[in-house]
């Protein structure tokens, strides 16, 4: 027999303050600063915890419910594009190598932020935040996990997805970019870790990275990616807002702390900037069909909405952050140089790259009408003119690293794009070398932290990057296919131009048996 | 006046969403892009449980916008009958 329930439900906000008010208790074993050793040392003045407020209000119930419908819907996707050969239906085989620096670069981020969401909510005294990254630590892990798995299809049948989400970002050499990235944050203490990534990669520049990459995928018949991909984004909203509620409660909790969340804002919004130029290179170069160029994206996501928001947060006194001056003229170069440095690389990358053709260069001189024709389009032709006498042309050194964002020295002057952008600073005697004024002030802030980075190029002229026993004093020994063999890269299958690969063989074979009768 | 957004994967299930989203806030724009529909509004945007009702015709919970939402710009307020996007600058 059904009880007819008298008691008339609770609503939202009450259902939400039953979650996060009152739940706490007292330490008695131990005082609250043992308890929560890292939430003083950076200097952020908290009094109230209370005035926490999650506008989103999701209770724990209701997330189940419906996180476990999104993975429901995700997982019959991804069942309908393997038994109907999926991997076919895409414009392209290039468009793999977008998939394959996501897999490489985005997917092992996801894994580091759950952790790192689990030791923010370990590390925050109030119950709203706590519960808040705790939902977020559990959405993260369940995207790595969703990206790997549907991203495993494409391991059946093409180059480089082997090792990608685990043994890679450890090695490679342009994987250090975004992971340092996470590290510097990880690093960090609570409050920062939440400006890093709750509010500037997520806030900020989530958009710019999600938005682009999903229609991207769906304008190139990538089922897989677009279905984890919006199904990955449903939660962003969530942590979008976790994020800009963490940097009111913080500018509203004590006026003291606003120099130290400027500091960070300015800090992060470079950071994140620097990591994004890999998405700009994606974007124009990367996708066999465009969506739209990076300059447009980045006018549309940042200039506008970034705009508003800063206009919002002036109430507070935060300014908008000076690197974004640069950000403005970068915006029509950067795609480019990183691609051309991708591309004289390519035997050293877990991907393939290619030159661009006629019509594609046709495309970005249109979208950069300012700099495409005049800086790089001659570039790209010389190189192509190499590669058709056979003299397809791969730098044999290693280039000088950004001590902070990691990214080859490839950057140019603000005011002089046919010159390489270098900064230098001294610390205990010795010299560091940095891409741009942000990474240098960086430095400078903290260049007790920056000293210690892992950078690559560095770590493969002192020999630590070589498999186990490997003597290089033998004859004829080969620094490059040794790092490859380290890095699980297979030379000549996973590395090297499109052109003459086997995920392009193989692709063209495919689909020619599934368009005919042989 | 700073534009606030909301952007829903385009599928069934946000049609009607969508439709209420428009008729709610007159001057409103939609933005179809692939496999994503956004809609742009100047300060703020309403989203009404009861419109959302009305058009598919049983209980609705706003939280289940969550299953079908990619994106949001703006400051959230939501409750059991509205969830509201606005800029207060």
């Amino acid at each position: 027999m059904d009880m007819k329930a008298n008691k008339k439900k609770l609503g939202l906000k009450e259902k939400y303050a039953h979650m996060t008010r009152g739940l706490d208790w007292e330490t008695t074993y131990q005082p609250k600063e043992k308890v929560f050793p890292q939430a003083t040392f950076e200097g952020i003045k908290v009094h109230d915890w209370d005035k926490w407020e999650d506008p989103f209000r999701l209770t724990m119930d209701a997330y189940w419910k419906y996180q476990a419908e999104k993975e429901r819907k995700l997982y019959a996707v991804l069942d309908a594009f393997a038994q109907n050969n999926g991997h076919l239906g895409l414009t392209d085989a290039r468009y793999l190598s977008a998939v394959k620096l996501f897999l490489t670069g985005i997917s092992p981020l996801e894994y580091v932020a759950h952790r790192g969401f689990a030791a923010a909510g370990r590390n925050f005294p109030g119950v709203g935040p706590r519960v808040a990254c705790l939902m977020q630590s559990i959405d993260e892990v369940r995207h790595a996990q969703t990206q790997i798995h549907a991203l495993s299809n494409y391991n059946k049948f093409y180059e480089g997805f082997h090792a990608g989400a685990t043994h890679q970002i450890e090695r490679v050499w342009y994987l250090s970019v975004p992971k340092s990235f996470f590290d510097d944050a990880f690093s960090a203490g609570p409050f920062e870790w939440m400006i890093a990534i709750g509010f500037s990669f997520e806030y900020v520049l989530t958009n710019l990275l999600f938005v682009p990459f999903m229609s991207g995928a769906a304008y190139n018949g990538d089922m897989a990616t677009v279905t984890f991909g919006f199904s990955a984004q449903s939660d962003e909203a969530r942590h979008m807002t976790l994020g800009l509620e963490c940097i009111k409660f913080m500018l509203e909790q004590d006026p003291d702390n606003l120099p130290i969340v400027q500091k960070w804002i300015d800090k992060w919004a470079w950071r994140g900037i620097r990591v994004l130029s890999l998405v700009a290179t994606m974007m124009d170069y990367m996708l066999p069909k465009r969506v739209m160029s990076w300059k447009e994206a980045w006018e549309i996501y940042f200039e506008q909405n970034g705009g508003a928001l800063f206009n919002d947060l002036a109430k507070y006194g935060i300014k908008v952050p000076e690197c974004i001056t640069q950000c403005t003229v970068d915006k029509e170069h950067i795609s480019h140089q990183i691609w051309l440095t991708l591309c004289t690389h390519g035997h050293a990358m877990a991907l393939h790259t290619w030159l661009p053709n006629a019509d594609e260069m046709d495309w970005l001189s249109a979208k950069y009408p300012n700099t495409f024709d005049k800086y790089y389009r001659p570039r790209f032709e010389k190189l192509q003119e190499l590669a058709d006498k056979g003299e397809r042309f791969y730098a044999n050194t290693l280039p000088m690293l950004c001590q902070v964002c990691q990214i080859p020295m490839l950057f140019t002057e603000p005011d002089d794009p046919t010159k390489i952008c270098y900064r230098e600073s001294e610390y205990q005697g010795e010299k560091y070398h940095t891409c741009s004024d942000g990474c240098k002030h960086i430095f400078d802030d903290e260049p007790e932290k920056y000293i210690q980075a892992w950078l690559p190029v560095h770590q493969v002229y002192m020999g630590n990057c070589w498999p186990e026993g490997t003597d290089p004093t033998v004859e004829g020994f080969n620094p490059l296919a040794k790092y490859l063999e380290w890095c699980h890269i297979e030379d000549g299958k996973d590395n090297c131009d499109y052109e003459g690969s086997s995920d392009q063989a193989n692709f063209a074979a495919w689909r020619g048996v599934a368009t005919q009768n042989v | 006046m700073s534009t606030v957004f909301i952007a829903f994967q385009t599928n069934e299930d946000t049609r009607p969403i969508v439709e209420s989203i428009l008729a709610d806030n007159p001057g409103s724009v939609l933005d179809e892009q692939p496999a994503m529909v956004k809609i742009n509004a100047e300060g703020s945007l309403v989203i009404k449980r009861e419109s959302i009702e009305e058009r598919i015709g049983r209980d609705f919970d706003l939280q289940e916008l969550q299953i079908n939402l990619i994106t949001i710009s703006g400051h959230l307020d939501e409750d059991d009958d509205t969830f509201t996007l606005s800029w207060k600058n």
